[in-house]
């Protein structure tokens, strides 16, 4: 059975539900006949790729949806060989490069101009250019942004890119000034909670407004969480009601353990406990910037006004020591440290000496 | 050879070139498809827009028939590689352009390898000779036809210092039939050895009178209609880029549909759009006779600057102002610092804004265009956005990142 998320995605640009604005750009986009490279950016859970598959059918018609998974065999200069997977149809092309860390350039280098290169066999197609779509494209590696320029303005009769990433941050200048940016902002609370209505009614739950504008509440504005926190209430309980609690998800509740823990005591006893909750959530597989981000603003209701300005600095400073180090912990728990050392201060109203 | 002494011959002839090839910048329908930024890519020197210094440099080797090794640097956008394919344009011409001129650049794997056995090869490779009979003399008379290829590495400080180091001996080796012309943004990158062999030529930013006028001759070509300001935007927005400036405004004129195809091109749209989208009333109305909305040009759209603002991503004023507001001292009674900062921030990165734009924007509201704040607090927020940059660039967390630079500033500010 398909998850609510994916069931109800909507498939065309007429049944996209809110920006309606965007909606009309992309549509007279895709009919102009004259489809620029496009750089697709916006939070997680905002819709992008959503909008860009009903892009595509705009572009080509329901062939698109016709999709299969080849895996393809590259060759780098030292001979090594890498397995890579593109999702592709008769018209467009998906693909991940940063599956292949560090040899995206070769990826990028091989396959577009492959794709450049051989044009449109379908006669019946209706764009005489293919689609490549890039997913994560903020993760590319410099060399490889590097060899996607030129290759962006010479084939252009043949192929056009689009590119989804969260954000612009990291694409280079050139490449930046070769698409027309599309930014995706993230639906608001009010949006969200009428799309779960939505699709409250399609499958047929009983309808129940405030829970629904919890749930939006609870979501940060991301719909995709949205529609998967709604449809585990829906599936842990018979009847909704507005009490109904919504279950986060079990790393939430034990960063919330971590965060209660490290408030009440603070001594190198419960830096161990801490630990090894931590080291829970990363075999866990969550993120160690996701475990970081999560912390800090669980903490932040928790603790005097004074002091927050001071702990959301060292909570950047240790993201970015674990963006640039090698072993997340020891980050996460010099983090750890530090709060209860600020916390500790501040509570003693002794002045520490903080700005080493 | 061709003598020194018909130059003015060679000019007139030039000069009917380059009225020819303004002739085919007329839109036809093939070219409608091409980004704006090749179409309009200047077709002679005189077309390159400002590099005065650079242009007269290299007119006069035009005449002269001799080149030295060159080296062009500068920020992207500024006509380094449309210079060199005018240049090579007006010294071949079409037909001997494709085996005297040897394009290279990052999208093209370009290893130590490639190094030593594509460009060796072409490098060492026989001239090839204009057509032979009266055509040829034709083409002597308009083109130069100098005795020499030019090999044009583009983008060349992404080259490694390996490939770079492989290229010495072969520039000096072959330099009898060969030149090269090395072409990157940061001179600093191209290893001292190459730099020293060849005669540098930097590319400035472009003056806004120039980048000005250019967009406008194009919107002129393109039948696009610009709002009062519309330039003036662009040029801000793009910083010196004219190719951003130009995508810009080709995305702009997309976006409004300002755009007027051709007709048979329209024809041909028109199928497609029918088996369609059916609510797509005014695109189809432009379309359906495209004659009389030529003759009539009130009826198209024109490019606003608040079209332009949203295709380059600038945070709108009031977005802006509402987080400057959050950050600044004081405020509305029962809210914190913190909760209003931390409310602007997650709203803007909800919406999707882009960290380095929030940051160059900030900066210049805090840092440029505050008066009141003091210098010694001014200069100890400048390290703070020195240390977000280099995080940002590092791919930090932009929430975190963007969140603790407006609270050390919020900071800073409450001090005075």
């Amino acid at each position: 059975m398909a998850l609510l998320v994916d069931k109800h995605r909507p498939r065309t640009l007429d049944t996209l539900t809110y920006h309606p604005d965007l909606s009309d750009r992309l549509r007279s986009l895709a009919a102009s006949g004259d489809f620029p490279h496009l750089l697709i950016y916006g939070p997680s859970g905002a819709g992008k790729k959503t909008r860009i598959t009903a892009t595509l059918r705009a572009l080509y018609g329901p062939g698109v949806e016709k999709i299969k998974i080849d895996s393809r065999v590259f060759q780098t200069s030292s001979n090594r060989k890498l397995e890579f997977n593109i999702v592709s149809s008769n018209y467009h092309l998906e693909i991940t490069p940063s599956d292949v860390g560090n040899y995206d350039r070769v990826v990028v280098q091989d396959l577009l101009k492959e794709v450049a290169q051989t044009q449109q066999v379908d006669l019946a197609a209706k764009q005489r250019f293919k689609v490549v779509v890039i997913n994560e494209a903020d993760h590319l590696t410099r060399d490889a942004q590097a060899a996607l320029r030129r290759t962006m303005e010479k084939y252009s009769p043949n192929l056009r890119l689009i590119l989804l990433a969260n954000s612009t941050s990291n694409i280079i200048a050139p490449i930046r000034s070769r698409c027309l940016l599309v930014r995706v902002a993230a639906p608001t609370e009010e949006e969200i909670a009428v799309v779960l209505a939505k699709v409250g009614r399609k499958e047929g739950y009983k309808g129940c407004e405030p829970l629904e504008q919890r749930i939006a509440k609870e979501s940060g504005r991301n719909l995709r969480r949205a529609l998967l926190m709604f449809e585990a209430v829906h599936a842990q309980n018979d009847n909704v009601t507005e009490k109904t609690p919504i279950p986060p998800p079990d790393w939430e509740a034990l960063i919330e353990v971590i965060a209660k823990e490290i408030i009440e005591e603070r001594s190198p006893a419960r830096i161990l406990q801490a630990r090894a909750k931590l080291y829970d959530l990363l075999t866990h597989c969550i993120p160690a910037t996701t475990i970081l981000k999560t912390l800090t603003f669980k903490l932040m209701p928790k603790i005097d006004d004074a002091i927050k300005a001071e702990i959301v600095k060292w909570s950047a400073f240790y993201e970015h020591r674990i963006r640039m180090g090698s072993k997340v912990i020891f980050h996460l728990e010099a983090f750890v440290a530090k709060f209860m050392r600020i916390y500790e201060g501040h509570l003693t109203g002794m002045d520490m000496d903080w700005d080493d | 050879m061709a003598s020194f002494f018909d130059i003015r011959a060679r000019q007139a002839a030039a000069a009917a070139t380059a009225a020819s090839s303004s002739k085919q910048q007329a839109p036809t329908g093939a070219d409608r498809l091409q980004p704006w930024v090749e179409k309009y890519r200047p077709k002679s020197l005189d077309d390159v827009t400002a590099q005065d210094h650079t242009v007269t440099v290299l007119r006069r080797t035009l005449q002269s028939a001799n080149l030295p090794h060159m080296l062009f640097y500068g920020p992207p956008g500024t006509g380094k590689t449309s210079t060199v394919l005018a240049l090579a344009k007006q010294l071949y011409g079409p037909d001997l352009i494709k085996t005297r001129v040897l394009e290279l650049n990052a999208s093209d794997e370009r290893g130590i390898s490639i190094v030593r056995e594509k460009v060796k090869n072409f490098a060492r490779m026989q001239l090839s000779n204009p057509p032979a009979g009266p055509a040829g003399e034709e083409y002597r008379k308009k083109y130069t036809c100098p005795p020499y290829k030019i090999i044009i590495l583009d983008e060349a400080d992404s080259m490694t210092q390996d490939a770079q180091s492989a290229l010495r001996r072969t520039m000096e080796t072959y330099s009898k039939i060969t030149r090269f012309c090395l072409i990157c943004n940061y001179v600093t990158r191209i290893i001292d050895p190459l730099a020293s062999r060849c005669s540098k030529f930097r590319f400035k930013s472009l003056d806004e009178a120039n980048a000005g006028k250019r967009l406008e001759d194009i919107a002129k070509l393109e039948n696009v209609k610009l709002e009062d300001g519309v330039v003036d935007t662009l040029l801000r927005c793009s910083e010196g880029d004219l190719r951003k400036a130009i995508t810009f405004l080709q995305s702009a004129a997309r976006l409004v549909g300002a755009t007027q195809p051709p007709v048979h091109a329209a024809a041909a749209d028109k199928k497609h759009k029918r088996a369609k989208i059916e609510d797509d009333d005014d695109e189809d109305a432009m379309d359906v006779d495209p004659s009389t909305s030529s003759a009539d040009p009130t009826r198209s759209k024109e490019v606003t600057v608040s079209s332009i603002e949203d295709i380059a991503g600038v945070i709108p004023p009031a977005t802006l102002s509402n987080l400057i507001a959050a950050m600044s001292p004081g405020g509305s009674k029962g809210t914190t610092v913190y909760g209003r900062v931390a409310k602007a921030v997650e709203d803007l990165v909800a919406e999707g804004w882009s960290a380095t734009q929030i940051v160059t924007q900030l900066y210049e509201k805090v840092v440029i265009g505050d008066e009141a704040t003091g210098d010694w607090q001014k200069s100890r927020i400048v390290l703070c956005f020195s240390e977000v940059d280099k995080r940002l660039v590092d791919g930090s967390d932009e929430h975190l990142t963007i969140l603790d630079l407006c609270l050390q500033v919020a900071g800073i500010l409450g001090e005075r």
